[in-house]
């Protein structure tokens, strides 16, 4: 990727991640962490990868992505409304009464949102079921799942990534938000994952390990998948609470109100 | 009796008649195809069949992901393991909205010699909850193979409840089948019997007895669990005064208790049930159980009596 490409999209990205503050402070709720963890990752999908226009939401030749994750959803609608899939205006009424934007995604309500997620566990289950239907209907979409490292103790992850290598999909690629941290802690400390590559491998999916907030890595990765013969699992490491230097790698922030002053000093940073 | 026949078969009948019609209809098992009959649409339709190995959750998961793609996924397997999936079925079927057939065979006692651990009589508990779930919950073969056919057609999720045993075909082939109505099969101004299931012949049964006796049943079949045609049932239970509540499932968050809460602010009346009372289930043959465990037309009866019999109860001081 040129620096021209580079540039616009770390641009957009700094702008997502400025609505993703404003809307948690005006809901004074919200998981700002692993949002940001994700910021690079939504900004190369929306802005580069994913073949969808905002005007036809429903078109049904477009790519899908699930957030699985889907505590994270203020990443992704700071995302969608970037891309012009509704107004910015309404991530002001992030989880308040009466908005589309539920604190978890919901199918419905806001364009651009595939499936209502958040209760952990569920999303690669419900790409591959996607991607298999997809594929019957010879459409060329391609399924994109995005799930946290802490997610990955929910057992239905397994049964699903065994799942999608026994029918051989390969429209299907699976994100893992690789930040280790989750609700009470470090990942590793809580439940270890061991060598997530390696285990998953030994499924028969192809895996790449990147770093999430290099556009170039998150470029190449995603491109290679396209042309993979086999289900993809993009491993990206990441830093919880990326871009605002007092939430980075701090597990409060996996939740929690954003005061005043917060606010003031994290929109510096931003600037 | 008539012909005996089980709703599973009907449900692996009516899936082959489908599949040639068509072509969206897609098959999903965890791996117990050969007792839920989905092997013999695997058979006909091998590239539209999907085995998820032993994986519910994977299983109903997959399912909302085929709707969402446009396809009518049937998700298969025992009543008891749809527990197993439950938060799936909350979250990505129900309130997805996602168009996902899930079908329950070897509900309530009928898994009877796999013992208690395999007995689902709970299922319609956990169903009921679920804002916008229809439940059907088909009598016999008949009812149960155009149940199928009325489930692929209803747009949303729907719950198909099944059984395992044979049981006597009670309702007429020609009968039209609609989600969200109950039939009267006998009529009768004492005691309003009200079943679902596999114990609606029980229930046709105790009537005949008690009308040796010169008690007159109404009969109710209640097909549609969710939603309840509370017009049909509460005009029974209303011209009798009472009625026993028959299902083979627990007393506790069945038809029993949808009955009760959907009648109770309506008419003043009495009402009893039949049904597992707060217990697991045992091992043994599926009658023996049904008979040990007071799901029989015996205790109908015996129940219906002893509401008759104290319809103007004294009043005490």
């Amino acid at each position: 990727m040129d620096d021209f490409n580079q540039n616009s999209l770390k641009t957009t990205a700094c702008a997502i991640r400025r609505l993703i503050i404003e809307s948690i402070y005006k809901a004074q709720t919200g998981h700002a962490g692993p949002s940001l963890s994700l910021v690079e990752v939504l900004t190369a999908l929306y802005f580069r990868h994913l073949k969808l226009r905002p005007s036809d939401p429903d078109d049904p030749t477009r790519d899908r992505l699930i957030l699985s994750k889907g505590h994270a959803a203020p990443v992704l609608y700071a995302t969608l409304a970037q891309a012009g899939f509704f107004p910015v205006e309404w991530l002001d009424s992030l989880r308040k009464l009466g908005s589309p934007l539920q604190g978890h995604p919901n199918v419905g309500l806001v364009p651009g949102i595939e499936a209502s997620t958040g209760s952990l566990g569920q999303g690669i289950s419900i790409s591959l079921g996607l991607a298999i239907g997809l594929r019957r209907r010879q459409l060329p979409s391609r399924v994109y799942c995005i799930v946290g490292d802490g997610e990955l103790q929910e057992g239905q992850n397994w049964e699903a990534m065994m799942a999608t290598a026994a029918f051989k999909v390969n429209n299907l690629t699976v994100i893992v938000d690789r930040n280790g941290l989750q609700n009470d802690g470090a990942t590793e400390t809580i439940m270890p994952l061991g060598d997530l590559s390696a285990k998953v491998e030994s499924f028969g999916w192809n895996t790449v390990e990147i770093n999430g907030h290099d556009f170039n890595q998150i470029d190449q990765a995603l491109s290679a998948v396209k042309i993979n013969d086999r289900p993809t699992m993009i491993i990206a490491h990441t830093i919880k609470g990326k871009g605002i230097s007092f939430m980075e790698g701090i597990v409060k922030w996996h939740h929690h109100p954003i005061s005043s002053e917060e606010y003031q000093h994290a929109m510096a940073e931003l600037e | 009796m008539n012909k005996l026949k089980a709703t599973r078969d009907a449900y692996g009948d009516a899936l082959l008649e489908l599949g040639a019609l068509r072509d969206d209809i897609l098959v999903l098992d965890a791996d117990l195809s050969r007792s839920t009959r989905t092997e013999w649409f695997r058979e006909c339709y091998p590239d539209r069949f999907i085995n998820v190995g032993i994986a519910e959750q994977n299983l109903v998961g997959m399912a909302a992901g085929l709707a969402m793609a446009g396809f009518i996924p049937f998700a298969t397997t025992y009543a008891i393991f749809v527990g197993r999936a439950y938060d799936q079925i909350r979250q990505a079927v129900a309130f997805g909205q996602a168009n996902v057939k899930i079908v329950a065979t070897h509900a309530g006692l009928a898994a009877s010699h796999d013992g208690g651990s395999h007995q689902g009589n709970e299922d319609l508990a956990l169903m009921r909850v679920l804002p916008g779930m229809t439940i059907l919950s088909p009598a016999d073969y008949h009812e149960a193979k155009q149940a199928v056919f009325a489930a692929a057609s209803h747009p949303g999720p729907v719950y198909l409840r099944l059984q395992k045993e044979p049981v006597p075909i009670v309702t007429a082939p020609a009968q039209p089948f609609q989600i969200g109505r109950a039939q009267i099969l006998r009529h009768g101004r004492d005691v309003a019997l009200i079943a679902t299931g596999s114990l609606l012949c029980q229930a046709l049964e105790a009537a005949a007895k008690l009308a040796n006796e010169g008690i007159e049943s109404e009969v109710i079949n209640v097909s549609t669990i969710k939603p309840l045609d509370v017009t049909t049932i509460s005009g029974a239970i209303e011209r009798c005064g009472c009625g026993v509540i028959i299902e083979e499932h627990s007393c506790i968050g069945g038809l029993y208790e949808a009955v009760a809460g959907a009648i109770s602010a309506r008419i003043p009346c009495r009402l009893a049930s039949i049904g597992m009372a707060d217990q697991f289930g045992s091992t043994g043959d599926w009658q023996e159980l049904q008979a040990k465990f007071g799901l029989s037309s015996q205790t109908i009866a015996e129940i219906a009596r002893q509401l008759v019999g104290v319809s103007n109860p004294p009043i005490s001081g």
